[in-house]
Order: structure tokens, then C-alpha cells, then sequence
């Protein structure tokens, strides 16, 4: 994690408290993301986690009595800096939910909304940059004759890659993923999982995930949660094999959560 | 039939329970034979009778009710058609009244409706949705939205011979419109609101948070959200409160007596001023206020006839184009 500065860091967040109301979900939260890497968060249900994800795009800014103290940099802008545009901000960091959630339209216009949205009219751009993320998404060959079919007739894990698709399809630099493959069964995850690998290379991931296997098998770093702190961050090796603090170790060898 | 359905399953019951018992504490239970069954498992065999026979009564007076509902409408459509389908012929759609009501036809009336209903929910819809979607995706809690929701429910509270004198006294009178069809339109527009908004408000409520989050998640406006997203998704509910409110306000006699409908026009509206006939009103003025009460019964049970077909096709209308709707959303 030294001279990171110079080494293509994406983003950070420095001191970051989130609160619901009265109620703190995060405390003192720093944490740096650096480009082409799989960055997971791993903590039990409730440790903020899934909360801390979802400032990092604004997602919160939904929740009324939502409120952040602190700073998250995009590179080298503020992202809860009033001046900033949190659409053009949602657009640089894409995000993936949990449940597979396309819209209850064609499979085509799923992953064309959000060019169509930010004003693209070219057509003869959209379907170009539609295919490449549909193949970049590993699902071009399973849907390449049902563009124009509702995407609400896919499978779920087909699902997932089309949102995954979607979410490409506007350049974003950071994916945000929320237990992308929770909901799908083992061989459409380990799909989600490859394509996370081939996605590193020009992405920055940040990925919530529930299942310390997958942290294990997809991520360069890993951050530890625990009752809205974060406990310890390192090397996804070192923090499996080697964990620093008791409560790191007493929550990967299963011993609670 | 019945019965031996049950007897069989009581016998299984009552063999089966101890059985299931035996197979899971095999090991360490003495053989059947010698075995009490437990204290549980004979209360529930002696009180199955009782128990069952309470669901029964219980579920015989939901479907009762359930049927008196069902049987309630066909009883209207039946008299209706009984007394009224002689009344029916090609003179009478297509013709004014003539001698003093009691002959010819109820054109007029027919035109008339269909005018106020259209009237009625170009003025609802874009006010009604327009609201709803401000209540439901735009404002945030507090005693604003409170106090609007509050007018609006006793909005819907409102008699609606009380927005006959309002439209009487406000668009009429004040704003000088006569009684007209546009008068007409706007006061069910107004009596219609609360059910369009009610309407459109469940049906945007309906449409999963994900879908607003995905889109916000692409960089799309709360604007762009709405319109290419929560909009589309909730349209068949929209379209059939829509619907549904035009069936209601064409059916209403009070808001139009004073604001749009005559007593008697044979002419048909040249503008959005003339003063118009109604169905609803047309057989208000036969059964009550006419010269041959007797005499016009026939009419009056046609008009009726007439006015509850148009009525029911339209929520017909309402009910397919919703399920194509759906359809379509679902692929």
C-alpha cells in the first residue's frame, strides 16, 4: 500500500462517518481503491458495509436522513463537494446490485439506456458500444439472436451479466458490485467471478460480497468490517493466511458472523 | 363425496401420525404395539371434526359474500336487460327525442355523455398523474405532503352534488362559462382527481425500487428516471385508473345538472359552450320530471340499458388493454 499516490489510485475515502438520523453506520471509514484491482468488503450483515459501497456513488443522497461527514475523491475531485454533478459522478462509477434487477424491457434497450440517457443519438454508436459490452460482458453468445426479446425472459444469472453489461456500457472507471452473485446459483457465480477477472484490467471493482471464498478467489485486496468500522484492510493473501487482528481471524476461520 | 374424502384422510392421519413418530426414534422407542399415542396427537384427532368443520363455516360465509357481489351486478344487468331491450332500436340511438320525450330516440344523451367522460379525463389525467408522481417520486415527507394528501382524501370525501353547486357557482358563474360541456368537463374533471391520483400514486408504488436505483446508477436524472423507466413500467395501472375514473364521472348525474346538462336539446353540441343532454340526467328527467312518467318507462329503462353497456365496455376497454400492457412489459 506504499507510494500509492503515484501508483494509480481511483479513489479514496479519508475519515468518512455515515449516519441514518442519530444512528452512525460508519465510523472514521479510510480506504484507497487502486485502478485494475478487485477490491472486496467483507464483514457480518448490518457492519456497513453494503452502506459504505453506496456512498461511493451517492446512492445514500436517496435516503432522506441520510448524511455524510468526511471525503471520498474521485481521483483528484470531491465527491460530496456541492458543486459536483452527482449524475456525471453515477455515470464514472457504475454500479451492480444485488438482485439482478434489468428493466422490463428488450435486452437491446437495457444496455442502450444509459447511452440514451446521457444524450447519445448516434445510432450507429449505441449498437456498436451495445455489443461490445454485451461481449465484454461474457453474454453476447447467449443472447445474440434475442436482442429484441423482453430481458425479463433471461435467467437470472443472464440477468446479472446484462446489468453488468448495462452498467459497462457508459465507460465507467469504477464498477461498484453489491453481492452481485448472492442471488444466482453456483455455475451462473462462477461466471460473475471470471468475468470480474477479465474486468480488472481495465476497471476499478470494488465488490461486497458475503462469501469469504469468493473475496478469496476474486479480489487483490480485502477490508474487514465490523460494526461500522473498518478492521483491517491488506492483501487478500496475507489477509487470509496471516490476519493481523484477532477479530479478523476469529471472522474468517468462522468463529462468528 | 365429500365425506369419504375426509374419512380417508382421517384414517391416514390418524395412522400415519404415530407411524412418522416411530420412524425417527426407531432406535430407542419401544415396538408399536405398546405404545400410547401422546397426549398431543389425540386432542388433535378428537378436535379434527370440530376444527375442520369451523373452517367450512367460515369459508362458506366469505364465498357467500363473495357471490352476493357477483350476483348483485348480474341482477342490475339482467332487470336492466329485461325491461329495457325492447326499447332498443336502430331510431333510438341514432335520433333526438321528439313529442315531448316520449318518442324517438336518445342520441343526444349518448353524445353527450361520451363528451363529458372524454372532457372529464382530459382534465383529470394530466392533473391527476401530474400529482401523483410529484407526491410519489418527488416530495419528501413532512407537513406539506402531509396536508395535500389531507385534501385530497376529503376531496374524495366530497358529495357529488356538492361539485355540481361548486361548478355552478365557479365555472358557470364566475368564470362564466354557461352551462356548457366544457363546464361539465372540468367539474367531473375535479370530482374525478382523487381516483385518478389514488390510482396512479398505487400504481407507481408498484414498481420496484431497484428499477429507480438502477437507473440513477447509470447517470440518468430523477426527470429521465421517471419518465423512461417508473412511467412506462406503471402505465397499465395508470391507464386504468384513467379509464376506470372516465366510467364513474360518465355515470354521475349531480356535477352535470347544473353545469352542462338540459332538460332537452335536440340538437347535437356545435362547440365546447353548447349546453348539452346526458344520459344519467336524460332518465333523472324521464322517471321524475317529465309529463308521461308512465309512458316513457320503456325509454327510461333503455336509456339505463344504454348507459351501463357504455359504462361496462369501457372498464372492459380498461381491463384488456391492461393485460396486453402487462403482456408486453412481462415479454
Amino acid at each position: 500500500m506504499s507510494d500509492s499516490k503515484s501508483n494509480g489510485v481511483k479513489m479514496t475515502s479519508k475519515n468518512l462517518d455515515f449516519y441514518y438520523g442519530n444512528f452512525q453506520a460508519l465510523h472514521d471509514v479510510s480506504l484507497e481503491f487502486k485502478k485494475q484491482q478487485v477490491t472486496a468488503l467483507i464483514g457480518p450483515s448490518g457492519c456497513g458495509k453494503s452502506t459504505y459501497l453506496r456512498c461511493l456513488n451517492r446512492m445514500n443522497d436517496l435516503i432522506p436522513i441520510a448524511r455524510v461527514e468526511g471525503k471520498i475523491m474521485l481521483e483528484d475531485e470531491d465527491i460530496y463537494d456541492p458543486s459536483l454533478d452527482v449524475v456525471m459522478l453515477r455515470r464514472r462509477v457504475g454500479m451492480v446490485f444485488q438482485k439482478p434487477n434489468p428493466f422490463p424491457k428488450s435486452v437491446y434497450e437495457n444496455v442502450a439506456y444509459g447511452l440514451r440517457v446521457n444524450g447519445i443519438r448516434d445510432k450507429r454508436l449505441i449498437e456498436q458500444r451495445v455489443t461490445e459490452s454485451i461481449q465484454r460482458a461474457a453474454l453476447w453468445d447467449e443472447v445474440k439472436d434475442r436482442l429484441q426479446e423482453s430481458a425479463l425472459g433471461l435467467s437470472g444469472g443472464q440477468q446479472q451479466r446484462l446489468c453488468i453489461a448495462r452498467a459497462l456500457a457508459v465507460e465507467p472507471e469504477v464498477v461498484l458490485m453489491d453481492e452481485p452473485a448472492s442471488a444466482l446459483d453456483p455455475i451462473a457465480t462462477q461466471k460473475i467471478e471470471d468475468l470480474i477477472h477479465e474486468l480488472k484490467k481495465e476497471y476499478t471493482i470494488i465488490i461486497v460480497t458475503h462469501s469469504m471464498q469468493q473475496a478469496a478467489r476474486v479480489s487483490d485486496i480485502t477490508a474487514f468490517f465490523y460494526i461500522g468500522k473498518l478492521i483491517e484492510v491488506g492483501d487478500t493473501d496475507t489477509l487470509f493466511t496471516r490476519p493481523r487482528l484477532k477479530q479478523t481471524e476469529d471472522y474468517i476461520t468462522g468463529r462468528f458472523g | 363425496m365429500r365425506n369419504t374424502k375426509m374419512d380417508i384422510t382421517q384414517e391416514e392421519y390418524a395412522e400415519a401420525g404415530p407411524e412418522k413418530e416411530q420412524k425417527t426414534n426407531a432406535a430407542d422407542r419401544p415396538p408399536k404395539a405398546e405404545r400410547t399415542p401422546s397426549i398431543i396427537h389425540q386432542t388433535a384427532v378428537r378436535k379434527q371434526r370440530r376444527r375442520r368443520l369451523i373452517q367450512k363455516a367460515i369459508f362458506s360465509v366469505f364465498r357467500l359474500s363473495a357471490v352476493i357481489n357477483a350476483l348483485a351486478l348480474f341482477i342490475i344487468i339482467y332487470f336492466m336487460v329485461k325491461n329495457g331491450i325492447g326499447a332498443i332500436s336502430w331510431e333510438f340511438l341514432s335520433e333526438a327525442p321528439r313529442e315531448s320525450m316520449t318518442k324517438g330516440g336518445i342520441l343526444p344523451c349518448i353524445v353527450g355523455t361520451i363528451l363529458l367522460g372524454v372532457g372529464a379525463i382530459l382534465v383529470a389525467m394530466p392533473i391527476g398523474v401530474a400529482s401523483a408522481i410529484y407526491l410519489n417520486e418527488y416530495a419528501r415527507p413532512g407537513k406539506v405532503l402531509r396536508t395535500i394528501r389531507l385534501g385530497i382524501n376529503n376531496l374524495a370525501g366530497v358529495p357529488s352534488v356538492v361539485f355540481g353547486l361548486f361548478g355552478l357557482a365557479f365555472f358557470v358563474i364566475y368564470l362564466n362559462m354557461g352551462v356548457s360541456i366544457l363546464a361539465g368537463a372540468l367539474t367531473l374533471g375535479a370530482m374525478s382527481l382523487p381516483v385518478v391520483i389514488g390510482s396512479t400514486e398505487e400504481a407507481l408504488k408498484s414498481v420496484p425500487d431497484t428499477y429507480r436505483e438502477a437507473s440513477l446508477g447509470l447517470g440518468a436524472t430523477k426527470w429521465q428516471t421517471i419518465y423512461r423507466v417508473v412511467l412506462p413500467t406503471a402505465l397499465p395501472g395508470v391507464l386504468t385508473g384513467g379509464i376506470l375514473g372516465l366510467s364513474r364521472a360518465a355515470g354521475e348525474t349531480a356535477p352535470i345538472m347544473f353545469t352542462a346538462a338540459v332538460f332537452f336539446t335536440p340538437d347535437l353540441p356545435e362547440s365546447i359552450f353548447s349546453e348539452i343532454m346526458a344520459l344519467p340526467y336524460h332518465i333523472y328527467v324521464l322517471a321524475t320530471a317529465g309529463t308521461e312518467i308512465e309512458a316513457t318507462r320503456p325509454l327510461q329503462y333503455g336509456t339505463a340499458l344504454v348507459l351501463i353497456t357504455l359504462v361496462l365496455g369501457m372498464n372492459l376497454i380498461a381491463i384488456v388493454w391492461r393485460a396486453r400492457l402487462r403482456k408486453r412489459l412481462k415479454g
